[in-house]
């Protein structure tokens, strides 16, 4: 045990390590995985001095609550996160988007998200934890990654391999817009659906189902009707694509998605909206709008330059 | 040859190879996956070859559709060395409490358990592809009297190394997973194994695979 670890008192739904992902690998099977919400993750690393491509501590809906030893140390947690923070006998509210030092025996307990699904707290240093082809994201269906690719467990430790801290707090004001519309672009078997199919899909609402996770995401609403062939060869996947299986609910490929699926694909979201996608939690309403590929490739460049100007204001 | 590209949303190359599954399309299909590999163009990050497609991701911060569409039609597959591939023999055990579907198939297939067992080792299998789940090869093709259609209700949990059926191709469940295959037997062999950094699948697109039947002693045995 080295001098600065982290003590899991409560892991937490559904808590793991992420970083920007793993990639050639598709072709035995292994997808990308890596931080569901790209931006939020680097903004947490950017927050307490990190290298932007760290590992940091990804929760979905409840987080965990974690207990500090060791020398005086930054965290920051990015998100719609409502957490506190005890340091001896006073406990605070927390506010995301915002550095904190810690010391020995202080406590995070990350309450929630918000409406929203997933959040992100990096630590300022690098955490003893494996790296398995270039990356320490947990892909807990193929158990992958860091932590025997496990979720975090009550009682664990986790050691520090080394610390930074910074004297100066950092802070930056930023907002997680919520969109109802989510673009994309045409699918490879949008001939297989009728009229009244493809109608279906770009102007009727659809709902988040509670059965979502990071492989995909399952909508329910009206059903979306095929007239060619409810199955196809199987044949590669990448996330963001939308599958319409025999049943008519559309499902939406995430970061731990098969490599490879055999249902039509009608669609696949643009890239500029998939870190606010994935923030849409059950019973969230969803509309497609379609857009083409030169527009999804210049929305996407502009996402990404916002994206570093954000990084660059910290 | 490519028939035709398309996008498959922003950040994928959609290569057609045509819509039959057959082992010259398929051919084709991983000639280019593996040129394409070796040639490790900037910005793709990931092929993934299947019966008769290959989808080319790549990451937009880096390089685009137009661009890597350029790319590979500019590929002359037949300028690169020979693609290699190997032959493999996997062991194979068949006694009742790994052949969870014998009577299912046996229904099925109109055919005695022997009969299928006989069928099912006297062949040369090809990979098509792996992938679904971490290395699990397609391999193909069984002979016509011995495809069988998926199960109506999937199994919750299919052991790690059940050698299963479906339709025209063969697999092995690397790590116990969900699935709906028609199960034959198991493999005591690591088919997937991911503290193998540097080569966690045994079988590789384009290989040739042999299955033999062992006994239970034999399976038992087979680390020792």
């Amino acid at each position: 045990m080295s001098n600065n670890y982290l003590e899991i008192i409560r892991p937490g739904i559904n808590t793991t390590f992420q970083d920007k992902g793993r990639d050639h690998l598709y072709h035995i099977g292994i997808p990308f995985s890596g931080a569901m919400d790209n931006r939020n993750y680097l903004i947490a690393n950017k927050l307490v001095n990190n290298n932007l491509d760290t590992a940091v501590i990804e929760f979905a809906y409840q987080g965990p609550h974690i207990k500090y030893t060791g020398e005086k140390i930054n965290f920051a947690i990015t998100g719609d996160v409502f957490f506190l923070i005890k340091k001896k006998d006073n406990e605070i509210k927390g506010n995301c988007y915002q550095s904190y030092q810690i010391e020995n025996g202080d406590e995070i307990n990350v309450v929630s998200t918000n409406k929203s699904v997933f959040g992100y707290m990096a630590i300022g240093g690098e955490l003893d934890i494996k790296f398995q082809w270039n990356s320490c994201s947990i892909n807990t269906k193929a158990n992958i990654g860091s932590n025997d690719g496990k979720k975090l467990d009550v009682g664990q430790i986790i050691n520090f391999k080394k610390i930074n801290l910074n004297k100066d707090i950092k802070k930056i004001n930023y907002i997680n817009t919520k969109i109802e519309n989510i673009r994309v672009l045409r699918g490879t078997n949008f001939d297989y659906f009728s009229e009244q199919g493809k109608q279906t899909f770009y102007k009727k609402e659809f709902i988040v189902s509670k059965l979502s996770d990071r492989m995909g995401m399952r909508l329910e609403g009206p059903k979306i009707e095929n007239i060619v062939n409810t199955n196809i060869k199987s044949e590669g996947l990448i996330k963001g694509v939308i599958q319409v299986p025999a049943d008519g609910n559309p499902i939406i490929m995430l970061s731990d998605h098969g490599t490879v699926g055999g249902y039509p694909k009608i669609g696949t979201v643009a890239s500029v909206d998939y870190d606010r996608l994935v923030q849409m939690s059950p019973g969230s309403k969803i509309k497609f709008k379609e857009i083409n590929l030169s527009d999804a490739e210049i929305l996407f460049k502009l996402y990404e330059m916002e994206t570093q100007n954000l990084l660059s204001q910290i | 040859m490519i028939k035709n590209i398309s996008n498959l949303g922003d950040a994928a190359l959609y290569c057609d190879f045509g819509n039959e599954v057959n082992k010259s399309i398929n051919s084709q299909v991983i000639k280019y996956f593996k040129t394409i590999k070796e040639q490790k163009p900037v910005g793709i990050n990931n092929l993934t070859p299947s019966y008769n497609k290959l989808i080319v991701s790549y990451d937009l911060r880096q390089t685009n559709f137009k661009e890597v569409k350029k790319f590979i039609e500019n590929i002359n597959i037949e300028d690169t060395q020979k693609t290699y591939s190997k032959q493999l023999e996997i062991p194979v055990c068949c006694e009742e409490s790994f052949s969870l579907d014998i009577k299912r198939l046996e229904e099925i297939l109109n055919l005695k358990r022997e009969k299928i067992l006989e069928n099912f080792f006297n062949k040369e299998y090809f990979c098509y592809m792996t992938g679904f789940i971490a290395g699990m090869p397609f391999l193909g093709d069984l002979a016509e009297n011995m495809r069988a259609p998926r199960l109506e209700t999937p199994r919750v949990k299919v052991p790690k190394g059940s050698v299963a059926l479906t339709e025209q191709f063969a697999n092995i469940y690397t790590f116990e997973s969900p699935g709906g295959w028609n199960i034959l037997g198991n493999t005591p062999l690591d088919v997937f194994d991911n503290s193998k950094e540097h080569k966690p699948n045994l079988i590789d697109p384009g290989d040739i695979v042999t299955f033999k039947e062992i006994t239970l002693d034999q399976y038992k045995n087979f680390y020792e």
